[in-house]
């Protein structure tokens, strides 16, 4: 049994740590791009962000003034089981938040779409987002919590494309967008760029969002050739001329994420998403012994997760 | 490569400090600059509520942003970090704003359109300063000594309040209009524009396409 508390103080931990703390692959990726980089208005803006996230640390205050909509990923071992149940972990995720948004303090983001209503605390209807995943390991009782903190407005599409678009049209598509959101830094660009092929539309949303958030710089796909992609990618999106701010430069990716499901038999449904510069995401594990483990990789993406048949091996050693 | 010349600059700058501002100079702020988007341009120019300031003798920088911050029991303010938010979607409001305020600075993320500028910043000797990044919110966060006032909180929330910040020395933001009205944006576009089609070499556009792509709504989209 995974103690309440301690995952609404655990929560709390990485709600602070996610706004302030660059993760270190994502520091190595900018510091690489910032190395390279050879526009003087980009490069200025890169060296910016890189004693940006040093006084972030020094200071304890949040990277961004915006501070995104913080959302979570919870994953459990299949023998995982919370004090008080699935509403108990709920409420400690939502109170967590609250209490974060005041005590870091974040930006009180979220607002009713039509009436504007702000509680001041990042919670409220739907918000903040809540997702699940079960992992098979047979023996261990733990649950991870990933808080995300990514930003809500620009960089993010979504189409429809068919089968006969092909590479081309996936590649016109992914330029459209990096060229749209980049023009003045609106993507807040160099960015981790997810990409979500197939699916239905909604899954074809959050496979592209998981892959820009949950995946680390330097993480290839298990599919060679769809690890192929991903590096063709990065460098297509560092090809196109623009880097920071939209000015005149050769940083937009810092890497390039592809998730894919499978989809409609006529159909090759795509979305791409854009992370942000300050790239906001903390993770930990916690143990039913009580035990924490923090970790800024959050390893969504396991073969369970990514299983293409009807059995699993573990399920059924368990009948 | 040298990096580029730092110069500070008042929050009620006079047009000499101004004229001798280029595009892409960096520049940090001194003095008290107040947030105002949506929320109290709504309020002041739409409802005709009062300013409880005096603009722009007290300060004439309208920050386009919304702090990570907090008020406490006791009425005290913790501000953490402080980006802007993007300034296009306010272009509606700004005509009225400038002659209301008296701003010389608008400052905000991404600017405005060289249209926007000569249209409405050119006449009222206004420039636009861009924040970094973005966003280097926790080096802006260090640049205010105080947070001298918030105003409208109960009515616009948090987020959408406006924020009186005292500033030292804040910064970086980067020179994006000056008086005549060019715009930095729009000649880094243009240079990126010319080498464009490059990288969109071998790609093909979709078989289906979309409202916006066209906007013959009787077209039927496909091939």
């Amino acid at each position: 049994m995974i103690p309440i508390d301690l995952i609404q103080s655990t929560a709390e931990n990485l709600m602070d740590k996610a706004a302030i703390e660059i993760p270190d692959d994502y520091l190595s990726g900018l510091e690489a791009a910032a190395h390279v980089e050879d526009g003087d208005l980009s490069a200025f803006v890169l060296q910016a962000m890189l004693e940006n996230y040093k006084a972030a640390k020094e200071d304890r205050r949040a990277m961004c003034g915006d501070t995104g909509c913080p959302r979570w990923y919870v994953k459990m071992s299949n023998e995982a089981q919370v004090q008080g149940g699935p509403v108990a972990l709920e409420t400690a995720l939502r109170r967590a938040t609250a209490a974060a948004t005041n005590g870091v303090p974040l930006r009180p983001n979220r607002v009713h779409p039509l009436w504007r209503t702000d509680h001041d605390n990042n919670v409220g209807i739907a918000a903040p987002e809540i997702e699940y995943g079960f992992e098979p390991a047979p023996g261990g009782e733990w649950i991870d919590l990933t808080t995300v903190h990514k930003g809500g407005l620009f960089g993010t599409d979504y189409r429809m494309l068919f089968p006969s678009d092909g590479i081309e049209g996936i590649k016109r598509f992914y330029l459209d967008s990096l060229v749209a959101f980049g023009k003045r830094g609106l993507s807040c660009q160099p960015a981790i760029i997810g990409i979500g092929l197939g699916g239905s539309k909604d899954a074809c949303m959050v496979l592209g969002k998981r892959a820009a958030c949950l995946r680390t710089v330097g993480d290839r796909n298990p599919d060679p050739k769809i690890a192929a992609l991903e590096m063709e990618f990065k460098e297509l999106g560092n090809s196109i001329g623009m880097g920071a701010m939209g000015f005149v430069g050769k940083s937009m990716v810092i890497d390039c994420h592809i998730e894919v499901g499978y989809c409609h038999t006529g159909g090759m449904q795509m979305s791409v998403h854009a992370f942000c510069l300050s790239s906001r995401r903390a993770c930990a594990r916690i143990w039913a012994d009580g035990r924490v483990e923090h970790r800024t990789d959050p390893a969504w993406f396991t073969p369970y997760q990514r299983r293409e048949t009807v059995e699993w091996p573990t399920a059924l050693a368990a009948e | 490569m040298a990096p580029p010349a730092k110069i500070r600059l008042s929050t009620t700058p006079t047009r000499q400090d101004l004229e001798a501002l280029r595009l892409g100079d960096i520049v940090h702020l001194d003095g008290l600059m107040y947030t105002a988007r949506e929320g109290v341009y709504k309020r002041a120019l739409e409802e005709q509520a009062n300013i409880p300031m005096e603009l722009p003798r007290e300060s004439a920088a309208n920050f386009h942003c919304s702090p990570a911050a907090s008020i406490d029991a006791d009425g005290s303010f913790r501000l953490g970090a402080v980006t802007a938010t993007a300034s296009f979607r306010f272009e509606k409001w700004l005509g009225e704003w400038f002659e209301k305020s008296g701003a010389r600075l608008i400052v905000g993320k991404g600017g405005m359109s060289s249209a926007t500028y000569k249209k409405h910043f050119v006449p009222n000797g206004a420039i636009y300063l861009t924040t970094v990044g973005y966003g280097t919110g926790a080096l802006l966060g260090r640049g205010v000594e105080n947070v001298e006032a918030v105003h409208w909180e109960k009515e616009l929330g948090l987020a959408q309040a406006m924020w009186v910040l005292k500033c030292r020395d804040m910064g970086p933001f980067i020179v994006a209009s000056d008086l005549e009205g060019n715009c930095l944006f729009e000649r880094e576009n243009a240079k990126i524009a010319e080498n464009l089609h490059r990288a969109y070499e071998g790609t093909r556009p979709a078989v289906l396409k979309r409202y916006g792509e066209t906007d013959d709504r009787s077209d039927e989209l496909i091939g």
